[in-house]
């Protein structure tokens, strides 16, 4: 089988701050832990087929940035091996490079004194593109993009989803095989959103041999673009398979949510017998507390029922759901992405 | 296709591949640099201050010499006939052009020098800090591609900004040149800037390790670098004070403004400026010694970038905390 993209044991360490710091002063009596290494990766196996749209979920500092950018030959393993388009990244960087792109959210890339035209214009010379064909793509793309209007407006004066969707152009300019996108919709209102997953998913399903490797915080925009999802948490890939395998292997368990006023203690819920996991989040507009739950069977929810009402706490609704991407992230890496 | 035509494909296409590259990252600097006419006020006429300070200062001693000179005394002794007046007189004169044309010819360089420590030595490090960096080392193009298309781009943009401050320094000041070999000069001047700009290259990369640091050296290197290599005066003249003098004149011929601005103040004033006594070398030597310094850096720069490409991928450097 092709795989576009392959993990063997990869792992990266960061040395700290320690390290450096040691090299200017020995006696260093700081024991802060921010001076410790820190193990972004840890012995990492993954295999994206090529045509395939990979996602990758996790929360910040899982990790997913330190795989993007070993994967983009930014970064160098410190141990194990990454393969993009059967090339070791460590050994063969160039027709690697020939083949990918990278598009991140947020990123603001390029200079402001050219207008955006000129800007994805510059970044497709470094590929090699001839000027003409890059011209007529960029034209293409801004029209695909809504950006057209916009041609002519130099970057400095772009809005931030305006300059996102340049980015999103800057990554398919150069017609890569393989696209590293990492978290691309960060930010964007609704409609900006919509318009690049619906350009991804139509790229890599509408083109052979194309292949994308998508990190984001967004469970939906996982579940709806994704043809197979793996979850990292601290470094470590904990599954990895289709948004609806990964749902059944929790369909056995239960999920329950609940809006309940605003708690005060919420530590307890994890030491019932019989709750898996649960995360929480607060909606401060309307002072209540959003409660998910997974559990191993119904049991345990008259206990947690008590313990809200113990509380003073009222309960606004209780629901008994089928497990969504978000349920299985719960209920494996133990609390919620936001 | 035979392994040989394949690889005169590959060749074919790095080539074309690296010429794109170095065109598409001079692009801004050509036209995006020129794009806001402010830097015609900025760049090209507020330097004419920092010259009409040093001009000012040569004027006023010019025309004491010369009211010296009107007065009857040539030298430390008085004249011994007018033919000897005139001929002290005429010195004068031409000794105050020259000083003129040197400063001017000096401020003009000034630009060269602050743009390859600002625009090319920090540059990566900027480019660090925008984002920039990581997508051009994603790029598949030759690193040197990149420091190329950044140098070249600069040299466009100061030439133009340099051209500016030249021609408003003859019309203000009004100086006057003598160029009785223009390919020579054009041949100093070429290779001054490409030694000049391989340097920085070469620091562009030395940057990108010392990070931050980068905005004290650059400031460090501002006003020693002025007054070793003599951008206000022929530097020549630092051979002529004993002990640190001659010191601090070799130590400046390490940066190539110093040796090109002497070789074309020789090649614009005549040689026989200033008696003949404030140049280091000829300026056929100094031309074969930019050669070699031109070559030394741009192999230092090539090899620098890649050493450091690869320490800042085991480090992870390329790209800043946030990104």
């Amino acid at each position: 089988m092709d795989y576009a993209v392959e993990t063997r044991e990869l792992t990266r360490v960061f040395a700290g701050k320690r390290k450096l710091l040691r090299r200017r002063k020995a006696s260093l009596e700081d024991e802060d832990e921010s001076l410790e290494p820190v193990t972004a990766l840890d012995r990492v196996n993954v295999s994206i087929r090529e045509g395939e749209l990979f996602g990758l979920l996790g929360p910040n500092g899982a990790g997913k940035t330190t795989l993007i950018k070993i994967l983009a030959t930014l970064l160098l393993p410190t141990s194990g091996q990454a393969f993009v388009a059967g090339h070791d990244v460590a050994k063969d960087v160039f027709p690697i490079r020939q083949r990918i792109n990278m598009v991140s959210g947020g990123e603001t890339s390029g200079y402001g004194l050219l207008t955006a035209r000129e800007n994805i214009w510059m970044f497709s010379q470094f590929y090699g593109v001839p000027s003409k064909v890059a011209k007529a793509r960029i034209d293409e793309l801004m029209h695909t993009f809504g950006l057209w209007d916009k041609r002519n407006t130099k970057v400095r004066m772009l809005s931030h989803g305006m300059r996102q969707k340049m980015n999103m152009i800057r990554g398919f300019v150069t017609d890569p095989d393989i696209l590293f996108l990492d978290e691309p919709t960060l930010g964007l209102d609704v409609n900006a959103a919509r318009v690049i997953r619906d350009y991804v998913m139509n790229w890599v399903r509408g083109r052979k041999g194309k292949t994308v490797l998508l990190t984001t915080h967004y469970m939906m925009e996982a579940d709806e673009m994704c043809d197979r999802i793996a979850i990292i948490d601290h470094g470590r890939i904990l599954a990895c398979d289709t948004p609806e395998t990964l749902k059944r292997m929790i369909r056995h368990e239960t999920t329950f949510r609940l809006e309940v006023d605003t708690l005060r203690e919420t530590s307890a819920f994890g030491s019932i017998q019989g709750v898996k996991n649960f995360s929480q989040k607060e909606d401060i507009a309307k002072n209540r507390t959003n409660l998910t739950f997974i559990l191993e069977d119904e049991t345990p929810v008259a206990e947690i029922l008590s313990k809200i009402t113990s509380q003073g706490a009222k309960v606004h609704s209780l629901q008994k759901s089928e497990p969504t991407l978000e349920d299985v992230f719960i209920s494996m890496v133990g609390r919620g992405l936001e | 296709m035979t392994h040989a035509a394949t690889r005169r494909t590959e060749l074919r296409y790095r080539i074309g591949l690296n010429l794109r590259a170095v065109v598409g990252r001079a692009y801004p600097r050509v036209i995006g640099a020129n794009r806001e006419p402010s830097w015609i006020f900025f760049e090209a006429l507020l330097p004419l201050l920092g010259i009409a300070a040093y001009v000012f200062i040569y004027k006023a001693f010019g025309e004491a010499a010369i009211a010296a000179i009107s007065g009857g005394q040539c030298g430390r002794n008085p004249c011994s006939s007018p033919q000897e007046q005139a001929l002290y007189l005429q010195l004068a004169y031409q000794n105050t052009n020259a000083l003129i044309a040197s400063v001017v010819l000096g401020g003009t360089m000034v630009a060269f020098w602050l743009n390859v420590l600002w625009s090319m030595a920090s540059q990566l490090y900027w480019e660090k800090e925008i984002g920039n960096l990581q997508l051009y080392m994603m790029a598949p193009m030759n690193r040197m591609a990149l420091l190329g298309g950044m140098a070249v781009g600069g040299m466009f943009m100061t030439s133009v900004r340099a051209v500016a401050t030249l021609v408003a320094g003859v019309i203000v000041f009004g100086v006057v040149f003598q160029v009785a070999d223009p390919l020579m000069l054009l041949a100093v001047f070429f290779v001054t800037l490409t030694a000049l700009y391989g340097m920085g290259m070469m620091f562009a990369s030395l940057y990108l390790l010392w990070g931050r640091e980068a905005w004290h050296m650059s400031a460090l290197m501002e006003e020693p670098i002025f007054f070793a290599s003599g951008f206000y005066f022929p530097v020549g003249g630092l051979f002529r004070i004993p002990g640190w003098g001659p010191i601090v004149a070799v130590a400046g011929t390490v940066i190539p403004a110093g040796l090109g601005l002497d070789a074309m103040r020789q090649l614009t004033l005549g040689r026989t400026a200033f008696g003949g006594q404030l140049w280091i070398f000829s300026a056929e030597v100094e031309l074969i010694i930019l050669l070699i310094l031109a070559v030394v850096f741009l192999v230092l720069a090539r090899y620098a970038l890649a050493y450091l490409e690869m320490l800042a991928k085991r480090e992870g450097k390329l790209t800043s905390r946030h990104q």
